[in-house]
């Protein structure tokens, strides 16, 4: 079975980020970009599938600026097989993302579309669903397991209330959440071998979608300085303060 | 010229980063404090570095290393630099001194010890002999088939860890035009061999939990097949193999200046005095662009003088400079980082005093700063016939 996972190049966690001074978005000039984490994740479990005997190949997949072949490099450096690269300097929206996506799912007929649950950039937490709703296929989003076998996926998706476990019949699109696994390190015999590694483009335009943007954004401003917090004497008095003035017990 | 990292240098710097900061970072203050490295967690880290291919990663992939060429070998020494020397070494890069071994040699040593079987360390240094090293009073003196070694060597880094050592010895003297001088000669001596001796060596200020050792050579006794290389031709052999070392030293300094001067930004970023943060006095700012604009300038010489050193155009200059700059540069950023943090970049709570007590060292192993200016200016003067 081809697992395909999809990949995004986003700002670096860890780095401190800015909003441009005209409020028109985050300022990335010069700022350290790298694969994220929540894709990181699925290319893991991807390549652990893999190493089990389930899946056959690991196809990894960005849309974005020219430089999501790092990203994809990245994943091909952790295990994956080839890339595809689709080159836009469009800001994408999930649901164009989704659109490219399907038009790859088309092409490459994976039996499985592992996908991180929501890129640290955006925050949407959309695309996901949104495939597997132009799909037509089951999804099982924030899992933080599975196993695979007979034509279907357990998962355990990760709740407001607990875990739930859930039957997902496969094709799938399932989307990770933080605890499903730890990312491995690129290996260095990896590194080398990642550089011989296949990537294909295909553009919107090849793939036939049309990704201009259907949002407009207004302004994007810093959240609010977090304030100083208090000490309490007794587990009494914050169980108290939990209560009647942040009211979450 | 083109200053880009290729996509793989990118790859091996940002994943050797990550392990570092995963593997290591954790375990900095227990080895700070206790001076040593727990067992499990040396064993961990050199596990995971051999899974991960970062072992050996000098060395030539043929031989089942990592095969990085020195620039990109440079780019990650730089990363490992970033943590404490004591766990870093678990990251262990054999000597490239060992790539001197002739077949049957390279059977017991070279691959085992890529494979992270046995563990190589390298004594040069003596209690008389440190600068001048063909001062050195370690002999080795023919007898039969074999060599028979006598002296003292101190200072020898991880010979504790190490199974094995990479000896150099006084094997006789020769004439030259400048008159008569020491023939020195490389032995692989293992550390069970009757007669050698590996005693704890000195408490340091620097690098706690790495440790240097004694060797004690009281006739000891090796085969003739144990010498490395030709005989009498042991600085041949080091100025072949050795001269990227410095470039070493000069790179992890980059990596613990990086690291130190980060610390430093965010702390003049966050840290308020008078109403604002520190970083908007002009003395502390100006201290935050002189720290950047020197690491810069010392990795720039690294990478440069690795640069050459693949192209086998690196002179003994590039590397001097190398290793002087980076050095020195670290230890004012360190110094700079203490006085930034103010009184917690004493204390131990925080990583600033100890990169600040480590950096001293840097100035003086593998050449102090005034051999390393010695070397400079000769090649400067010697065209002139000074
Ligand atoms: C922690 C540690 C680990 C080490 N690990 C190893 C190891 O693994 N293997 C190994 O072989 N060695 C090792 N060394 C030895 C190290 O390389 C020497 O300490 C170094 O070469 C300096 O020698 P020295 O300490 O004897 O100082 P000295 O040579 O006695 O120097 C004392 C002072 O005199 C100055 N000086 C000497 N000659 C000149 C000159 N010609 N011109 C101007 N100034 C001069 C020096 O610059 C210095 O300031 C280690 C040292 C340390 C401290």
């Amino acid at each position: 079975m081809k697992v395909l996972v999809p990949v995004k190049r986003v700002l670096d966690p860890y780095v401190k980020v800015r909003v441009k001074q005209d409020k028109s978005g985050v300022d990335l000039s010069n700022a350290k970009m790298a694969m994220n984490p929540f894709c990181e994740i699925a290319v893991e479990q991807a390549v652990r599938l893999k190493e089990q005997g389930v899946a056959s190949e690991v196809v990894v997949v960005s849309a974005g600026p020219q430089q999501s072949q790092e990203t994809l490099r990245t994943g091909l450096a952790m295990g994956a097989d080839r890339g595809v690269l689709i080159p836009t300097d469009v800001a994408l929206e999930p649901l164009a993302i989704a659109k490219l996506l399907k038009a790859v799912v088309d092409k490459e007929d994976p039996g499985l579309v592992l996908m991180g649950k929501q890129a640290v950039d955006g925050d949407n937490n959309q695309t996901g669903q949104m495939l597997a709703a132009l799909l037509g296929w089951a999804q099982g989003t924030f899992i933080s397991k599975v196993e695979l076998q007979d034509g279907a996926a357990q998962v355990t998706r990760e709740i407001d209330g607990g875990l739930e476990t859930l039957q997902v019949k496969l094709p799938a699109v399932l989307t990770v959440d933080l605890r499903l696994c730890e990312p491995r390190y690129a290996s260095l015999p990896n590194i080398m071998k990642a550089k011989k590694k296949p990537i294909d483009t295909h553009s919107p335009e090849d793939l036939g979608v049309d990704v201009t943007p259907r949002l407009q954004v207004s302004r994007v401003e810093e959240p609010p300085a977090r304030q100083a917090g208090i000490k309490v004497e007794s587990v009494q008095e914050l169980v108290k303060k939990l209560h009647e003035e942040a009211k979450v017990i | 010229m083109d200053f880009a990292p290729t996509t793989e240098q990118e790859l091996v710097v940002d994943s050797v980063r990550k392990f570092v900061e995963q593997e290591c970072y954790p375990h900095e203050q227990e080895v700070e404090r206790t001076e040593t490295v727990p067992a499990e967690v040396g064993e961990a880290i050199r596990r995971k570095a051999i899974e991960n291919g970062f072992y050996a990663a000098n060395m030539p992939a043929e031989l089942g290393g990592g095969g990085l060429d020195t620039l990109t070998m440079t780019m990650m020494e730089r990363e490992l630099g970033r943590t404490s020397f004591a766990l870093q070494a678990f990251v262990h890069r054999p000597s490239n001194i060992l790539r001197a071994c002739n077949d049957e040699q390279a059977e017991r040593y070279l691959h085992p010890t890529i494979r992270g079987e046995r563990m190589d360390c390298l004594a040069m240094t003596e209690p008389g002999a440190g600068s001048d090293l063909r001062g050195m009073k370690t002999t080795a003196v023919r007898d039969g088939g074999d060599w028979v070694i006598n002296g003292t060597k101190h200072f020898i880094s991880h010979a504790d860890l190490a199974d094995y050592t990479v000896l150099f010895a006084a094997t006789g003297e020769e004439e030259t035009p400048r008159g008569k001088r020491k023939k020195i000669t490389t032995f692989l001596v293992d550390h069970d061999t009757p007669g050698l001796e590996v005693r704890e060596g000195y408490r340091s200020v620097s690098h706690r939990g790495y440790h240097n050792c004694i060797l004690n050579f009281d006739d000891c006794r090796v085969p003739a097949r144990q010498v490395l290389g030709e005989e009498g031709a042991g600085f041949d052999l080091a100025n072949t193999w050795l001269s990227a070392s410095r470039l070493t030293v000069g790179t992890m300094c980059v990596g613990r200046a990086r690291r130190a001067h980060e610390m430093s930004v965010e702390w003049s970023a966050s840290r308020k005095q008078f109403g604002q943060p520190i970083g908007r006095f002009q003395g502390t700012g100006f201290k935050l662009a002189d720290m950047a604009t020197e690491i810069e300038a010392a990795e720039m010489l690294c990478l440069r003088a690795a640069w050459l050193h693949d192209q086998g155009r690196m002179s003994d200059q590039d590397a001097a400079m190398a290793k002087l700059f980076a050095s020195e540069m670290l230890a004012r950023v360190t110094d700079n980082a203490v006085q930034i943090y103010g009184g917690m970049g004493l204390m131990d709570e925080l990583p600033i005093e100890r990169f600040w007590r480590d950096a001293r060292l840097e100035r003086i192993w593998d050449g102090t700063s005034e051999i390393q200016r010695h070397i400079i200016a000769r090649s400067l003067l010697r065209p002139h016939g000074a």
